[in-house]
């Protein structure tokens, strides 16, 4: 027993010392005088709550183990039941359509900030899926992904306004340079060990960052480019008038003006384009370059003396991976009518990470979905905005440790070894 | 600016050594942690900034006291950080790194990215997101050269960066090539499954890597903080990116490669925003990481990685 006190009186102390200067005491900065304003409080609660954790931490400990038991619903009939049907390819499929036609539907009949909202998911769910490529299939850890979503917003804010070409033009382009991007990144860091490309990768998402801010003449700045024009319908214009001699959507189709068009178009917009990507990627995957790139991640040696090329199948990867990353900031600058460096921070190649992370690496769907929560669910908790990064990287912890294969791990017929060999490596 | 001027250049390589030196002791933490466990600690450029905080807090709480002796004040200030980062630094390992141990290469890079932007955010609800700036506590310095010319100024804060630096550098370096457990984080970096064979407690080993590297990390952000006397919740994050720059300059697990990769991306920095522009510093500094990757992967004095099976 005086063990445990030991202990419990230890991680007390030590959560005093580390919560009293963040939390116990404050700057205060008033013109030239500095002084300390101290808060108590929470420190107070948050030692005396971990000092009673760690003395009953057996007791709790048995608690938990039992009341864990009852709670095994996994194993029941039904679930497993609705599990087997989920994997039979034509419930499947079914499954697929009626999330699309849902997808299709839906905007037509709720409000237009909540259409919004789902067109800036949709670009996460783009950059997502993308990202997964290097990540998730791969094994590559790419930390400045937003470099590449900057490159095509950018290239797509720059060629409209400089010789109005239009979205769908700019659009491949877009894509073709931030590939570019990603290829010339990739050429001479992919040779090194995993762990370097991280932090090329973060490096160069700084440079990218710091170039946006200072080349005024080419990205204006921090300011940055504004009055991006909207993408058009085969020549329709969204607007209420149009621009020399175009024809605008309303009047074509003899409907009254509304804003609403536009946002219900660019959300349909976004969705063809996740589908398209959805789409691309699911085919490289059964492609033996796709094959390629998860056998990389699983053993790279075994790899290479099977005779693949290491090299060439990361940069294939990341150069597809950056592809996708520069139409979703294409799309973003259209969505947006205006940009700037600020969007295109290390936040954001963070957050895009943790949805990846959290959805699962290398799941298609398990991304989609975590891409849906994590722009969804800050927008219904409004006020809890100042916990959102924090509760991101707390999640990033917590699945690494708890379930690294995230909340919809990828489904791979498994091959496993049987348990004789595995133990005689 | 009329040309090239020598004493220009001298009181560049006065800045670079003043920036150079702060590199240097955040790298030392990086390439400790790595050299053992062959991880990048991500977090620990926040541990830089918490250092810092806890620097400006007992500052303030020592002039609340009426402490006023310079070297008081920088030794409980000291002392007072490093107790603080070191905790942290233990903590960090104790539950967000050491559950992930064997785990794959990715998972506990992404777990010290949790980390790291966990901690930003703590600090930024605890102490808010705005600058803290204080009075210098050390003011005054010496100027050199012609009475109507450019004067080279040595400020005494730079001196006394300097001579902190390498008081603790040189004390680092004792403890590890001289002491017990100095030895055994040499045995551990060399391999670690013999180490623990051999009766190394391992897990202890690498605590007390995170501790030490804190606790230097500590350092760093006093000094910073008494040097700029501006600190605020970000400021971890570009300097962990150029002191890991430095880390892999010097040769990623080596510590006399931290401590030159530090000088020279110090002294990289000060002349690129001398002769070039201020704005385009960090974006040299992040292009020497690449060019050094690209031309010698093991950094300066690294040694060069062996793959095993």
């Amino acid at each position: 027993m005086p063990r445990t006190l030991i202990d419990a009186l230890l991680a007390a102390v030590l959560t005093a010392v580390l919560l009293i200067p963040i939390f116990g005491l404050r700057i205060q900065v008033d013109g030239v005088n500095v002084a300390l304003d101290r808060t108590p409080t929470p420190v107070v609660i948050a030692v005396v709550a971990v000092f009673l954790l760690r003395l009953f931490k057996r007791p709790l400990q048995r608690l938990w183990a039992s009341w864990k038991v009852p709670g095994s619903w996994r194993a029941n009939s039904a679930t497993a039941a609705l599990r087997q049907t989920a994997q039979h390819p034509r419930a499947r499929q079914a499954l697929w359509l009626l999330l699309l036609a849902v997808a299709v539907i839906w905007p037509f009949t709720v409000s237009r900030g909540a259409v919004d909202v789902m067109t800036l998911a949709l670009i996460y769910v783009m950059l997502g899926l993308g990202l997964n490529i290097v990540v998730g299939f791969a094994g590559l850890l790419v930390l400045g992904y937003a470099a590449f979503y900057a490159v095509g917003a950018y290239a797509y804010a720059y060629l409209a306004q400089q010789f109005g070409l239009s979205f769908w033009l700019c659009l491949p382009i877009a894509g073709g340079l931030a590939a570019l991007t990603g290829f010339l990144l990739g050429l001479p860091v992919l040779r090194l060990r995993g762990d370097y490309l991280a932090i090329v990768t973060l490096g160069f998402g700084e440079i990218t960052r710091l170039l946006l801010n200072n080349l005024n003449f080419l990205t204006g700045g921090p300011d940055g480019i504004g009055g991006i024009p909207r993408p058009s319908l085969f020549g329709l214009e969204f607007g209420r008038r149009a621009k020399d001699g175009g024809a605008t959507f309303h009047e074509f189709f003899g409907l009254d003006y509304s804003g609403d068009h536009a946002v219900i178009f660019m959300y349909l917009l976004g969705l063809a384009l996740v589908l398209a990507t959805l789409f691309v990627i699911d085919r490289l995957l059964r492609m033996p370059l796709g094959r390629a790139w998860e056998a990389l991640r699983e053993d790279e040696i075994a790899c290479r003396s099977l005779g693949l090329n290491p090299t060439v199948i990361k940069l294939s990867a990341l150069t597809l991976s950056a592809a996708f990353a520069g139409f979703a900031g294409a799309f973003f600058a259209a969505r947006q009518g205006h940009i700037n460096p600020e969007s295109f921070t290390f936040i954001e190649s963070a957050m895009v990470l943790a949805i990846v992370v959290l959805g699962g690496m290398g799941s298609q769907l398990g991304v989609v979905l975590a891409a849906i929560a994590i722009t969804v669910l800050p927008e219904l908790a409004r006020e809890f905005n100042e916990y959102r990064m924090l509760a991101f990287g707390l999640v990033m912890v917590l699945m690494m440790m708890w379930r690294p294969q995230g909340l919809i791990p990828a489904s791979r017929p498994p091959l496993t070894l049987p348990e004789r060999a595995e133990a005689a490596r | 600016m009329s040309g090239f001027s020598f004493l220009e250049f001298v009181q560049q390589i006065i800045n670079g050594l003043t920036l150079g030196s702060i590199y240097a002791l955040i790298a030392i933490g990086y390439t400790m942690v790595y050299g053992i466990i062959g991880m990048i600690n991500f977090a620990h450029g926040e541990i830089y900034m918490i250092g810092a905080y806890v620097g400006l807090m007992a500052i303030t709480g020592l002039s609340l006291f009426g402490v006023d002796s310079i070297a008081a004040i920088l030794l409980v200030t000291l002392a007072i950080s490093i107790l603080v980062t070191g905790s942290y630094g233990w903590t960090v390992e104790r539950l967000a790194y050491r559950p992930l141990r064997n785990s794959p290469r990715l998972v506990p890079l992404i777990s010290a990215i949790g980390v790291s932007i966990f901690l930003q955010n703590y600090v930024q609800i605890g102490q808010g997101a705005r600058d803290v700036s204080m009075q210098p506590v050390l003011t005054g310095g010496w100027r050199f050269g012609p009475a109507d010319g450019f004067q080279v100024y040595l400020s005494y804060m730079q001196v006394l960066i300097a001579v902190v630096t390498v008081a603790f550098m040189a004390g680092l370096t004792l403890f590890i090539s001289r002491s017990r457990l100095g030895r055994a984080c040499r045995a551990c970096s060399q391999d670690r499954t013999m180490a623990n064979l051999l009766g190394i407690d391992t897990d202890r080993v690498i605590a007390l890597t995170f501790v030490l590297g804190a606790a230097l990390a500590a350092v760093a952000g006093v000094l910073v903080g008494m040097y700029y006397g501006l600190v605020n919740p970000f400021i971890g994050f570009i300097a962990g990116l150029k002191a890991f720059t430095a880390a892999v300059l010097g040769g990623i697990g080596s510590i006399p490669g931290a401590m030159l990769g530090g000088v020279v991306l110090g002294l990289a920095e000060s002349f690129a925003s001398a002769y070039l522009q201020t704005e385009y510093k960090d974006v040299v500094a992040f292009a020497l990481l690449i060019l050094v990757l690209l031309m010698r992967p093991t950094g300066l004095l690294g040694r060069p990685d062996v793959e095993k099976v």
